[in-house]
This record gives C-alpha cells, sequence and structure tokens, in this order.
C-alpha cells in the first residue's frame, strides 16, 4: 500500500453537483451528519432546480449541495470551493468557476461522452484539453468502478448506476478521515426492506474508500479536527424543520393545540411535511385548497382557540393579504411564516432572496400594523418560531416570520435548547364585567385584547373584519373610534419593543463602520466583520432580529459610527426603514442574484467603504 | 329538583343579539333570522357551544343578530374559517351564513372543497340571484339576460344550477327552501342541523330592491302550487293545487304527467333522498320549463367527515406511537455532546 500522507486544515469547502436524479443532496446530507458527528461546525447550502426532473445533462437539471465543515468556529456555507465533486459535463460547467485554483476537481469521467459535452456546451472534453489545468484533478470512471463493485449481484445497471454517489462519499471520506459508520446504519435504516440495496450502495462506498486509499494518484489525507463548541448536547439542524420543531415547543409548553393550515409551496413544503407527522402530539395539520384558504382556516382555528399557524413563501402571502387583515382587526393570535424566495411573480422559486420585508410591513389595505421577526440562521428559526408564538398570544396579533429559502434548506449544529428557559406563553383570559363580556377591553399594559373561546359560557360574542367599537367590539363606523382603533392597533404593536432584547453589537461600541443586518446574512456578515476586526479594520456588527419594533436602543447605537452599510439580498429594503425611522444616511449593499451574500463580498464591500 | 329545573330551555329570545338590524324593510333575510331563531331552541345545543361565520354581502351580517358566538369574516372566505373553527373543536355546532355572489362567486373554489371534506357544518346559501350590498350588479344565478346595473344590455353570462354545482362537489346533504314559507324553511333548518356532515340549504331569498319578484312564479298564491314540488322521502312526486299532477320518469327524462284514471301514483316517481342519480335530475328541473321547482331535501347521505378522521388519526397515533416526547424529538436520533 502506497505511504499517504496526512494534512491538517482548518476548514473544507465541498460542493457536489450533478444531475437532479444523481442523489447530490442526498450526498451532501450525509456527508453533513458526518461531519457533525465528528464534532466539526459546519454550514451547508443546497441549491437546486425549480425543475423537478430537467433533461438528464442538461445545464437546467444540475443540483448541488454546498458545505463547510471546520476545526473552528464558523457561520457560513463557505465561499469559494476546496473540492468541487462533478457528476456531469452540465455539473462542470455550471460549478467550476467557483473552485479554487489548486482546488480539487472530481469528476466522474463516465458521464463525459460526446452527447453529454454537447448538451452542457463544452466544444471540446475539458478533461482532455488541459483547460483544467489550474486545478488538481481527478477524473475517474465511477460508473464503471461502482458497476465492477457490485457485478456479481445481478443487478439491473440502472440500480447500479445510482450508487455512484455512494462511491463518491466513501472517496471523501478517505480523503477526510471520516468514518463510515454512521452512513452504513443510515444505509441499512432507509433500505431495511430492500437489503439488496443496502449491499449495493456498501459495497459502492466500500469501493470509492479503498480507492483513495490504493491508488496513487491520492497522496494526501486532510484532517479536521472537532471545533471548539460551547459545552452541551448538539444535532445538526436545517432551518425549516427548526421552525417547525419551534412551533411544536410553543404549543406544548403554552398547552395551546398548534393548528397548521396551509398550502404545498416551495420553499416552504417542508414544515407542512413535518407538522403532519406530529399527531400524538396533538398537532392538527390542514392541506388547503389554496392559500386563502390556508390562512382562512387558520383565522378560524385561532379564533376557536388553537395556537394557529400558516407558512408560506411570498407568492403565498399575495394571495393571504386580505385574511391577515382580518387577523388583524380581529386581533387574533396566529403566526404566519414567509420562507421568502427569489420573486417578483414565480420568480426563482429554488432560490433565496430577502425582498419581502417591506410586504410584511406594509403589505395590506389600510393601516394593518404586524409584528415582523426574523430568523438569521437554521438554528434560530426555533427561537423565532417560539418567540413569534409567544408575542401573538400575549398581544393577540399575528406576527410575522421572515426566513428564506437559504437557512430554510441550510444546516448547521444545534446546541439543543433548554426548555425551561424559554419564557412563559400566557394567555389573556377572559373576565366579565358586571356579568357583561366586553371583547374589546385591552390589557393595559400590553394593549392585547382576552381570548375568550367559543364554548365558554356567557361569553358569546360576535367579532369581524368591520370596524370594531373600542372596548364593546360591536361594529362602529364614527370618525373618532376609527381613529382610535387605528392608533391602538399601532400602538399595541409598537409596545412589543418593551418585551424583546436590547440590541447586541459584536466589536466596538463606536467606530468608523457598523454593518446592519437582517436574516439570513448573518453568516457572511459576522465572518466577514470576524476577519475584518482582525485585520484591525474599525467595523462592528449589528444584526436585528425585530424589524417591528425595532429595539429601542438601535436608533442611539446607530449614531455611534461615521456610517452604516445595510447588506440585504433586495434592493434596499430595511434602509427604507432605517433611513425614515432614524434620518440617517445609511449605505445600501444589495445583491440580488438568488444567492446568500459570502464572506468576501461584506469584506470587499466594508474595504471600499474604508 | 327535577331535571328540568337543572336545565332551563332555552327560548327564541335567548338567540336575539343587542344588535339593531339592518337590512331593508320587506328584505326576505328577517324571515330566515326569525325561523333560524325560533329552531334554535328545539335542537338542545347550549348557545355557547355555536358558531355563526359569515362572509360579505347582505345574508352575511346574519351572525351579528344571533346571540351565539359568530365571526363575519371576509368575502367568500367563510368556509375556510369555519373549517378552521370546526376541526380546531369539532364540538362546536357551526354554521355558515352566505349568499350567491359569496358562496358561488368569489368563494366558489372553497365551497366545493369544503362540500367534498363533508365537514359538519350547515352551510346556508341565500340565493337572491343579484348583488345587494354591491347595489345590484348581476350574480352567478342571475338569468341569462337579465339586465342588472352591471348589464344594461342583459347578463352573457350562463348562470349556475347550484344543486348541480352541491352535488357535484360531492356534498352530503342538499336542500331547498323558500324565505315566504316559514313553516318549510324551519323544516329545512332542522333537517340540516340533523344530518351530520356538510349540509347545504339553498334559500331562494327575495331583494325587494334589487331583484323584487325574481321568485314569484314561486311564491305568488295563485301559481305557486302548480309550479312547486315539495319533495317527501319515500312518496310518490305529486303537486298541483289540486294535488292532479306528478312526474313520471321518461327513460332519463323527467315529465309532468296528469294523475287520472290512466295513470296512478304508482307509475310517479318516487322521492329517496338517498339516490344521488335522482338528486342530479332533481337538480335540473329548474332547467326545464315545463317542470316544476323542487323544494326540499334533494339528497341525504351519511359518510366520514374530515373533523372526525382526523380527530381518529390523532388517537391512533397516540394509541401507536404513545404521547409524543417534545424533548426527544428535539433531540434527534444523531446527537452528540461537547464537553
Amino acid at each position: 500500500m502506497p505511504n499517504k500522507k496526512t494534512e491538517k486544515l482548518d476548514s473544507v469547502v465541498i460542493r457536489f453537483a450533478g444531475d437532479s436524479g444523481d442523489g447530490m443532496q442526498l450526498m451532501g446530507d450525509r456527508f453533513t451528519n458526518t461531519a457533525a458527528l465528528v464534532g466539526n461546525d459546519l454550514g451547508t447550502f443546497p441549491d437546486f432546480p425549480a425543475e423537478i426532473r430537467a433533461p438528464a445533462g442538461s445545464l437546467a437539471g444540475v443540483s448541488a449541495f454546498q458545505l463547510q465543515f471546520s476545526s473552528k468556529d464558523i457561520f457560513t456555507p463557505g465561499d469559494k470551493l476546496d473540492v468541487l465533486v462533478a457528476m456531469n459535463p452540465a455539473a462542470l460547467k455550471m460549478h467550476i468557476e467557483d473552485l479554487k485554483s489548486d482546488g480539487i476537481l472530481i469528476a466522474n469521467k463516465s458521464n463525459f461522452t460526446p452527447r453529454n459535452l454537447k448538451m452542457a456546451g463544452w466544444e471540446n472534453d475539458p478533461l482532455e484539453d488541459n483547460s483544467l489545468k489550474n486545478y488538481i484533478v481527478y477524473d475517474l470512471e465511477i460508473s464503471r468502478l461502482v458497476a465492477n463493485a457490485t457485478e456479481d449481484m445481478g443487478l439491473s445497471s440502472k440500480v447500479i448506476e445510482r450508487t455512484k454517489n455512494f462511491f463518491g462519499l466513501g472517496l471523501l471520506y478517505w480523503m477526510y478521515g471520516r468514518p463510515m459508520e454512521p452512513t452504513k446504519s443510515w444505509l441499512e435504516k432507509k433500505f431495511k426492506n430492500k437489503p439488496e440495496l443496502i449491499e449495493a450502495n456498501l459495497r459502492a462506498l466500500q469501493a470509492g474508500y479503498n480507492f483513495g486509499d490504493i491508488t496513487e494518484s491520492f497522496a494526501t489525507k486532510y484532517e479536521v479536527g472537532a471545533a471548539p463548541l460551547k459545552a452541551g448536547t448538539y444535532r445538526n439542524i436545517v432551518g425549516n424543520y427548526a421552525t417547525g420543531l419551534g412551533l411544536l415547543a410553543a404549543s406544548q409548553l403554552s398547552k395551546l393545540p398548534l393548528f397548521f393550515g396551509g398550502y404545498p409551496i416551495t420553499p416552504a413544503s417542508d414544515i407542512l411535511h413535518q407538522l403532519s407527522h406530529y399527531k400524538n402530539y396533538g398537532v392538527k395539520t390542514f392541506q388547503a385548497e389554496d392559500e386563502i384558504s390556508g390562512i382562512g382556516s387558520v383565522v378560524g382555528a385561532a379564533f376557536a382557540g388553537s395556537l394557529a399557524v400558516t407558512a408560506t413563501s411570498g407568492p403565498g402571502i399575495a394571495l393571504k393579504t386580505e385574511a391577515i387583515g382580518l387577523g388583524v382587526i380581529s386581533e387574533l393570535p396566529m403566526v404566519i411564516i414567509n420562507v421568502q424566495r427569489g420573486g417578483p411573480s414565480t420568480g426563482l422559486p429554488t432560490k433565496t432572496e430577502q425582498a419581502d420585508l417591506l410586504m410584511a410591513m406594509h403589505g395590506r389595505n389600510g393601516e394593518s400594523p404586524i409584528p415582523v421577526i426574523a430568523a438569521s440562521t437554521p438554528g434560530d428559526c426555533f427561537y423565532v418560531a417560539y418567540e413569534a408564538c409567544r408575542i401573538a398570544v400575549k398581544y393577540m396579533t399575528p406576527v410575522f416570520i421572515l426566513t428564506d429559502g437559504f437557512i430554510a434548506n441550510g444546516s448547521e449544529p444545534w446546541m439543543l435548547p433548554e426548555l425551561d428557559k424559554l419564557k412563559d406563553i400566557k394567555v389573556n383570559e377572559p373576565e366579565l364585567r358586571d356579568g357583561e363580556f366586553l371583547p374589546y377591553e385591552r390589557d393595559e399594559k400590553t394593549l392585547g385584547r382576552s381570548w375568550a373561546l367559543p364554548g365558554l359560557k356567557g361569553f358569546e360574542h360576535r367579532v369581524g373584519g368591520l370596524e370594531r367599537e373600542h372596548i364593546t367590539g360591536n361594529i362602529n363606523y364614527d370618525p373618532d373610534n376609527h381613529d382610535l382603533m387605528v392608533k391602538l392597533r399601532a400602538k399595541k404593536v409598537s409596545s412589543i419593543v418593551d418585551d424583546i432584547p436590547k440590541t447586541e453589537v459584536y466589536g466596538k461600541q463606536t467606530g468608523e463602520i457598523l454593518v446592519l443586518g437582517w436574516g439570513s446574512t448573518f453568516g457572511a456578515i459576522r465572518s466577514g466583520v470576524e476577519s475584518l476586526i482582525e485585520e484591525g479594520k474599525s467595523v462592528s456588527h449589528v444584526h436585528l432580529k425585530w424589524i417591528n419594533p425595532l429595539p429601542s436602543d438601535l436608533g442611539e447605537i446607530l449614531l455611534k459610527f461615521q456610517k452604516v452599510l445595510i447588506p440585504e439580498i433586495n434592493s434596499g429594503q430595511l434602509i427604507k426603514i432605517i433611513r425614515s425611522e432614524f434620518l440617517i444616511d445609511a449605505e445600501g449593499f444589495n445583491l440580488v442574484r438568488g444567492k446568500p451574500y459570502t464572506k468576501s463580498q461584506i469584506i470587499n464591500k466594508v474595504k471600499e467603504m474604508i | 329538583m327535577n331535571e328540568k329545573t337543572l336545565k332551563p330551555t332555552l327560548t327564541r329570545k335567548d338567540f336575539v343579539s343587542d344588535q339593531d338590524v339592518r337590512w331593508c324593510p320587506g328584505c326576505g333575510d328577517y324571515s330566515i333570522l326569525t325561523q333560524t331563531q325560533k329552531i334554535m331552541p328545539e335542537f338542545d345545543i347550549p348557545k355557547e357551544k355555536i358558531v355563526f361565520v359569515a362572509g360579505i354581502g347582505c345574508s352575511s351580517r346574519f351572525p351579528y343578530y344571533m346571540n351565539t358566538y359568530g365571526f363575519h369574516t371576509i368575502h367568500g372566505r367563510a368556509p375556510t374559517i369555519a373549517s378552521g373553527i370546526k376541526i380546531s373543536n369539532p364540538d362546536l355546532n357551526v354554521w355558515v351564513i352566505t349568499g350567491d355572489g359569496d358562496a358561488l362567486s368569489i368563494g366558489g373554489n372553497h365551497l366545493i372543497h369544503v362540500l367534498r371534506r363533508n365537514l359538519d357544518l350547515n352551510i346556508v346559501m341565500f340565493n337572491n340571484e343579484i348583488y345587494g350590498l354591491t347595489k345590484g350588479q348581476y350574480s352567478p344565478t342571475s338569468k341569462f339576460g337579465q339586465k342588472t346595473k352591471s348589464s344594461p344590455f342583459g347578463s352573457i353570462d350562463m348562470p349556475f344550477n347550484t344543486p348541480s354545482v352541491v352535488l357535484g362537489a360531492k356534498a352530503t346533504f342538499f336542500a331547498r327552501t323558500i324565505d315566504s314559507q316559514p313553516k318549510h324553511l324551519q323544516y329545512t333548518l332542522r333537517r340540516s342541523q340533523e344530518h351530520i356532515g356538510s349540509s347545504f340549504i339553498e334559500v331562494f331569498q327575495n331583494c325587494i330592491i334589487f331583484n323584487d319578484k325574481a321568485f314569484s312564479d314561486v311564491t305568488d298564491r295563485d301559481v305557486r302550487d302548480d309550479n312547486v314540488i315539495d319533495l317527501k322521502n319515500g312518496e310518490p312526486m305529486i303537486f298541483g293545487k289540486n294535488k292532479d299532477k306528478g312526474i313520471r320518469l321518461d327513460g332519463f327524462s323527467p315529465e309532468v304527467v296528469s294523475i287520472n284514471e290512466n295513470i296512478s301514483n304508482d307509475d310517479l316517481l318516487v322521492h329517496d333522498e338517498k339516490d344521488r342519480n335522482l338528486a342530479s335530475i332533481l337538480a335540473n328541473f329548474t332547467e326545464k320549463e315545463s317542470l316544476p321547482t323542487p323544494i326540499g331535501v334533494f339528497y341525504s347521505e351519511e359518510k366520514p367527515r374530515y373533523e372526525e378522521l382526523l380527530e381518529d388519526q390523532l388517537k391512533e397515533s397516540i394509541n401507536n406511537m404513545g404521547t409524543g416526547d417534545l424533548n426527544k424529538l428535539i433531540a434527534g436520533s444523531d446527537s452528540w455532546k461537547v464537553s
């Protein structure tokens, strides 16, 4: 056996790319899971096309999964790639420009046929024409190698072909000294009733591993040690899944039954899928006939006493708008999740964007204030979902959660939450005044009305979309009453400010540049600012969780910096709010490419400003 | 004390709210409200367990006048809100009050889906064949050629046949009644309440302002008996002032026959509420001039209800897997410790 050396690395960025049917997402998931178990910190970024199975070999059909794993505390899936796995010429075409020079390219040579090369727009075979000379290229006949490994099993070539992602996985496990056991036991569980598939995939996995071990061209193994994470129990978590867990935790801890009404839409559907399993937690899911019915059912469920939630993406919010207004005027607690994607219209269904912030803030008829909270990382989705439920119930209001395709599908190691440290969710119980129930009487502090559920004797009352009279809740068209109610609804939302944390500044409390972000840009901004500070630059970072209301101390903090930079994956939406709220001439950084920001984009932008 | 004094029976008054009713004088809605308030005590349901849900339109102000729980929602969406209420708390008695525009136009999609799911809701559609609250535009049930504010040259929209839409959506109950027939209205409401599953009542309701006398052929004293057939389950279909006309089936086509020495009751079509094909034939009576307009229960059949099936799944899930453990779920199967 050749003598192999081992090199230590801090972090590695790998991207798996292939046809939609090649199992790239699965390969990414398995590598991620193993990296988490090894103790690496990590960030992932699944990036797939809107088409389910575009023609094999086409550029449109390329599906990719990127991850960064590290022995340090990291915040993003990484910028430039250390390793690109390209299962066909189209995958190479789409992703080669992101590979570092001297980076490793693993290509499945078996798929570099004249037909596939032509489909991907390569005039010559790049594996043959020396055009990849800046990279370390391993062109392997993976299809042939897995066929060899499984030849005595009598399997169809189609089945064999589908094991090639496990060959690639095995090779990478060898390269980065990963354990194979977790993947083996996963395969055994996954194909419990199909022993031949377990066997075939195990053989492919092992063949890949052995190939690295015995082939002379692979001279180096790499080691990425465990990251110094805070002590605790961890798991790997995907954003949408964390959102679902946060909702469930809110329901279980408040003892309010969870009702989820929604309509399938990318990239939010996984929340519906997940919650539909939780029947033994008393969770009721309702797949409605359309987005409008989804939110309608939520309004009804809220009236009847459920912790009522819907999740959708931008186009769904557009349809739900009128009913959300009904939630506002009837002052019922409900949570509306927008897993944002590229727009307008159908836009970029599987790509990420942050362009629905102003829609969440203002996108309804009339004066219709709604609290807005945004998640910054996959794991943060849990806390944001829980907090949104708490505020909705306490203040009797719809609450908007903004996440996006990037964190919804991305994952990270997540320290398990301490449930007993979460704030209580308190219901505002109704009371009778001289034997009478006054549905629009308010709590003095929160201005939330009480929640009197059908079934409760003596509290029979009517609510609805027409303007209500202060206190009694009867229909009222009086000008003064309307003015009062408009102001009360706004004041109620702004009073939440006393219930949310003060602003945390990362870096110095005062200085040259403050990078102000919200939502999924957290990782890129934080790691960029971290590097800039290491370089001695005067840069700090504030990341907003609550956007409506904004933290009470934000205004003063912004004034302590000479310049405020606001990166957003939109044409400048938070910046409009900041400018109008604080009259600060903040500067925007706006790339709207359907992709998350990278650390280096943030660094370069800040350096331009210094 | 006997049981009666322990459990005071409700009266009509208990269902009258303190809100002033604001329909136009002479509106057919008054009659429907009165009959509903009159009949509610019969059902012996505590009024705190009753919820009236409505959309938008003249009819949809109805919940404000009922001293129960109520929700006046948005245009066309009442079935969705009612679904959320019923699924959340199946113990509630939920009514949906709607109109022809609300249910069949802007809310058409929700209506067909709530019916196919067969949630146990009582849906009452006030059909006045016009938009009243927006002051007189044609509705999806307005007659072809009808001149209205928005169709000065006559409507070129083909109207819906209400029972065909409802039965086409696999509803398990359809009945029709008329605002000016209080007894029949009560009977229909009672049947709707007794039916477990989605029930749909079409009430012919006169809009005195924008579409007066739209139903005069079935309401005018002089002609109504010859133009209306009141369906009775298990009985031959007989109608007419002198009860001398009947319905006979010629192939699949119904026809009116005079009952005489040659044609007896045995030759007539017998109503069967469980016969879906017959219900479809009845639905189309109004499409043919020579046939009378059927009122009463067209179709009634029990089938599993959505909220019941969902509750069953919840129970079964707890039986199979035990009550869910949040901590376990959060920890997942692949957690690791960092010390």
